[in-house]
């Protein structure tokens, strides 16, 4: 409970310094929110004993409690990030809101993560998702922002209900909503396979996985670069984490139709993720497509049911926080400072801001999976799971797609360092925060790979059905 | 430290000195020392190798340092080095020492140039040395990517279309070979135990059929794209043709062989059985490699083209050698693999400082060019020589060696197609020469070309490298060859056990 209660607090002491700090200085909130949340992070990964609360909905053991450190520090980097987007003049008044919507978030996701009853999963799943829809909407004077998040609260109440609706089926097959009563009882009969697939929708709506991808592109865009690169990193990565958990412990026994369910929407997920990418311009738009395929490559992890991949799921979505949030990063630090976005406008960045390039140049090369950048180390755990599974065939097309990723990686690459371009984005220098913020981003790449200690860490604690 | 890591660690050492360096002049002093004492230190190794063997020793790999990395995967850094690739190793710092010399004149970006090229040879080296097929594959891939910029920033011609294409070809390459060592990795323990990437301990085991049947073909075509395996060879004249001098040469020179030795050392070493009744597919395809390269070198103007299409014809013959699985034919794949690195590496920075001067690479723009810069001519000379197999040069000992033991093979499949190889040395005869004659003798076109100054000191040391050490191998071929033969006995064993013949 430690995590929830740290967040709650931390939430709670933004506001009380919104309330009685000086209305003079409120950017020094910034500050307080980034001291606040390192304490929690930090807090967060001293031992604590595995446990559960409120008769077995809520449970703590040594993963979700990897996991929930793991989104903390996603959540860390977001919040270094956004500083100097809020210290504009146009955001000094809504500075705090912006702090505790997005920490609300945390808390549903943590203690979506710690469910061990469907009801507590889905009131985590709610309070992760309604002030995500807020944040979205945070520009409020921009059409797009606002579109963005009436798209997203719409879409996601749809979603919950098609989610509840799989879950009443399962209820009314099996009696109970406890995690560990439910896999006992499940005995592959066609409505829950049913209630599982309507689960499954629900998810894949939070994970953006094709068929249910439509929002992502445009809430993305839409929104502000910092909480973009907040839903598509840390909300879609709570909400796999949970995934893999509700599978693997929940419907074990529907393990077949499960397989074929993912087998099928990996496919798709990777590869219209990656054809749709091709085509864009704006870089948002980019990072939203990419980040649709890499769930898709994140689901040949799960496919397998085993040990390994759980613990490849893991390890890549701690590689995918800092290889998405280096490029988002980039991404933001030129947004707020040129205004530009599109990849034309990238044309000769290298000759006139070198640092910021080279960062961009490993997030994407980190993200295509070259070495020896930590997503090379990520993919390759993640197909070793699924050919461990005899899922041979699957490997292949995934990687068969980080091909085409690779071409449109290197379309934003041959923009930075290959182009000419008569007017380049003028040098500049970022602020501090932003650059803190980069520099731990690229430390992660490079180190997360090369130190296999973190890798089995995260394999110790993993499980397998 | 053991002197196989120095491989890698000298070059990180000399990207990391790049980086903190501020002017042209440190950049290529910085360069050229680190590559010089790479050079230095494979001629230790290769001493030490000689000096070891000598003494009786006996085993597989030398100089093996073991150390554990991801321990849940069985995943090792583990590295190891035969009499193949010491030979390979000394062949890629020779290369690279020369490539240095020969991209001492650029000018944009030099230190993203040679940082980017350093990079492009540690990969290569750590491919070499490693005897774990993650570490290898990671290797791999390290050295295919800083293509893409070397070939898109400092290129010529279609450079971001040859550059895309390239890269796209090989990393679809690495995807059919990844598939390849994963499936290897999950079947290299048949009778239970611990699963491994370590191709010495995979060696030891027989993959079961079925398995072999199916990843035979994509670790070997893996591979063999790299070593231009028809028909995924087309992004090799592209990418050659764009790619600055220095990237030219290491590519044709170097990169192109970590092909032939890969496919060498897993596909056949680990797979002999299914490489054994699939062989004839890729001996086809090989075939049409080394004639097919040929023809297309006869028809280009460029000169960049045509020495691409031969290293088609030539690389095809090294994958045509090592199919012919057996011990003179092997020999003679590793000996064209260092006699075509070395002679190709040369026509690529003989052609460089050609186009430094004429600013063209259309052959018949060019003409007379002996009377003006005699010294490059003749390397150039040499360099052709050795192309089309003059005996006293390396070509000539590779080339023999190859079709003496394919013709060896019993059966008419492997000898028709032996003869229909060799064809291929009378073509090579009729586009270098052809070349020499157009290009370098008859009267001089241009009478700008008066004013040629001749050859620079530093592509004096960069020609020189070269040319001596294929006259070397040329004259006295046994050092090579004994270094290689002791080395593909536990290959050889393996194919006798199968088909004794």
């Amino acid at each position: 409970m430690r995590h929830e209660l740290l967040l709650t607090a931390a939430a709670l002491l933004v506001l009380m310094g919104e309330i009685f700090g000086d209305p003079l200085k409120k950017r020094s909130v910034n500050l307080l929110t980034v001291v606040l949340f390192s304490a929690v992070t930090i807090i967060g990964f001293l031992p604590s004993p595995p446990g559960s609360l409120f008769g077995g909905m809520y449970i703590a053991t040594e993963m979700r409690l990897l996991m929930k450190n793991i989104l903390n520090i996603g959540a860390l980097l977001v919040i270094i990030q956004s500083v100097s987007w809020l210290s504009k003049d146009e955001n000094s008044g809504k500075i705090s809101e912006y702090y505790i919507l997005l920490i609300s978030t945390l808390i549903g996701m943590n203690f979506m993560i710690s469910a061990g009853h469907f009801l507590m999963f889905y009131l985590g799943l709610e309070l992760a998702t309604i002030p995500a829809a807020a944040l979205a909407a945070y520009d409020r004077y921009s059409n797009k922002s606002a579109e963005a998040g009436i798209k997203l609260i719409l879409l996601s109440a749809f979603s919950s209900g098609i989610l509840l609706y799989g879950l009443t089926m399962v209820y009314g097959t099996t009696g109970t909503l406890y995690f560990d009563e439910i896999s006992d009882l499940l005995v592959n009969g066609n409505l829950q396979v049913l209630g599982f697939i309507f689960f499954f929708a629900g998810m894949a709506f939070k994970i953006s996985i094709v068929p249910f991808h439509l929002w992502a592109a445009d809430v993305y865009e839409g929104a502000p670069v910092n909480i973009t690169s907040y839903l598509s990193v840390i909300s879609k990565g709570a909400a796999l984490f949970i995934f893999v958990i509700v599978l693997f412990s929940i419907f074990p026994v529907i393990i077949e139709s499960w397989q074929k369910t993912i087998y099928v929407t990996a496919v798709l997920t990777m590869t219209i993720g990656n054809l749709f990418a091709i085509r864009q311009q704006n870089l948002k738009r980019f990072l939203a497509f990419s980040s649709i395929s890499q769930a898709g490559y994140i689901l040949l992890g799960i496919i397998g049911g085993n040990q390994l991949g759980m613990a490849s799921v893991v390890y890549y979505l701690v590689v995918y926080i800092f290889s998405n949030l280096a490029a988002f990063g980039v991404v933001a630090a030129i947004s707020n400072v040129k205004g530009k976005e599109s990849i034309e406008e990238y044309n000769g960045l290298y000759q006139t801001n070198p640092g910021l390039s080279l960062v961009m140049l490993l997030a994407l090369f980190s993200l295509a999976g070259i070495p020896p950048f930590a997503g090379f180390f990520g993919k390759f755990f993640l197909f070793t799971a699924a050919a461990q599974k005899g899922f041979y065939l699957l490997v292949l097309i995934a990687l068969l797609n980080t091909i085409i990723s690779l071409y449109y990686y290197l379309l934003v690459v041959k923009a930075m360092f290959i182009n000419k371009s008569e007017a380049p984005i003028e040098k500049f220098r970022s602020d501090f925060p932003t650059r803190f913020a980069l520099g731990i981003c690229v430390a992660g790449i490079v180190i997360t790979g090369f130190a296999s200690i973190i890798f089995e860490v995260i394999k110790d604690m993993s499980y397998g059905i | 430290m053991d002197i196989l890591t120095l491989f890698i660690v000298i070059p990180v050492l000399t990207i990391t000195g790049l980086v903190l360096v501020r002017d042209i002049r440190q950049v290529r002093i910085v360069a050229a020392a680190g590559m010089g004492l790479q050079l230095i230190l494979s001629a230790v190794l290769v001493y030490l190798y000689l000096s070891v063997r000598h003494s009786g020793n006996t085993d597989e790999m030398l100089f093996v340092r073991d150390l554990v990395w991801f321990k849940s995967l069985n995943i090792h850094y583990a590295v190891g080095a035969d009499g193949i690739s010491v030979a390979m190793i000394a062949l890629t710092s020779l290369v690279v020492f020369a490539g240095i010399f020969a991209s001492w004149e650029v000018d944009f970006l030099p230190k993203e140039f040679f940082i980017s090229l350093i990079l492009l040879a540690t990969g290569v080296f750590g491919f070499f040395i490693s005897i774990d097929l993650f570490t290898m594959f990671l290797f791999y891939e390290l050295a295919v990517i800083p293509m893409y910029l070397l070939i898109g920033i400092w290129g010529s011609g279609p450079k971001e279309y040859s550059a895309m294409k390239l890269t796209l070809m090989l990393m679809g390459a690495s995807a059919l070979l990844l598939l390849g060592i994963l499936g290897i990795y999950f079947n290299s323990a048949p009778d239970g135990g611990q699963l491994t990437f370590n191709i010495i301990e995979i060696s030891r085991t027989t993959i079961p059929m079925s398995a072999q049947y199916l990843f035979f073909p994509l670790t070997f075509v893996g591979f063999g794209v790299l070593g231009a395996l028809f028909p995924f060879h087309t992004w090799s004249p592209d990418g050659h043709s764009s790619a600055p001098t220095a990237v030219s040469m290491l590519h044709a020179g170097v990169l192109m062989k970590l092909g032939g030795y890969g496919a060498f050392r897993v596909a056949i070493f680990l797979m002999p059985e299914a490489a054994q009744e699939l062989s004839w597919i890729f001996i086809i395809l090989t075939s049409i490699s080394v004639i097919y390269g040929a023809f297309g070198a006869i028809v280009q103007k460029d000169l960049k083209y045509i020495n691409a299409y031969s290293s088609v014809s030539h690389c095809g013959l090294v994958l045509f050698a090592i199919l012919m699985m057996n011990r003179t034919a092997m020999n003679g794949a590793i000996i064209q693999m260092i006699s075509h690195g070395l002679m190709t590496a040369l026509f690529f920075a003989l052609i460089g400082m050609l186009y430094g001067r004429t600013h063209t690479r259309m052959i018949n723009e060019m003409g007379g060019l002996m009377k003006v810069i005699p010294f490059l001519s003749v390397c150039y000379v040499l360099a052709g020589l050795a192309s089309l197999g003059l005996p006293g040069l390396s070509g000539f000992v590779a080339e023999v060696t190859i079709f003496v033991g394919a013709f060896q093979h019993p059966d008419l499949f492997h000898r028709i197609l032996t003869i229909v190889a060799t064809t291929s040395i009378v073509i090579t005869a009729v586009y270098i020469l052809r070349v020499i004659a157009i290009l370098l003798l008859g009267p001089v076109t241009n009478e700008h070309y008066n004013h040629f100054a001749d050859a620079k000191w530093f592509e004096k040391v960069s020609a020189v490298t070269l040319i001596s050490f294929v006259a070397l191998i040329g004259l006295a071929p046994y050092w090579l060859s004994s270094m290689i033969g002791t080395s593909l006995q536990p290959v050889l064993e393996k194919i006798i056990a199968i088909n004794p013949f």
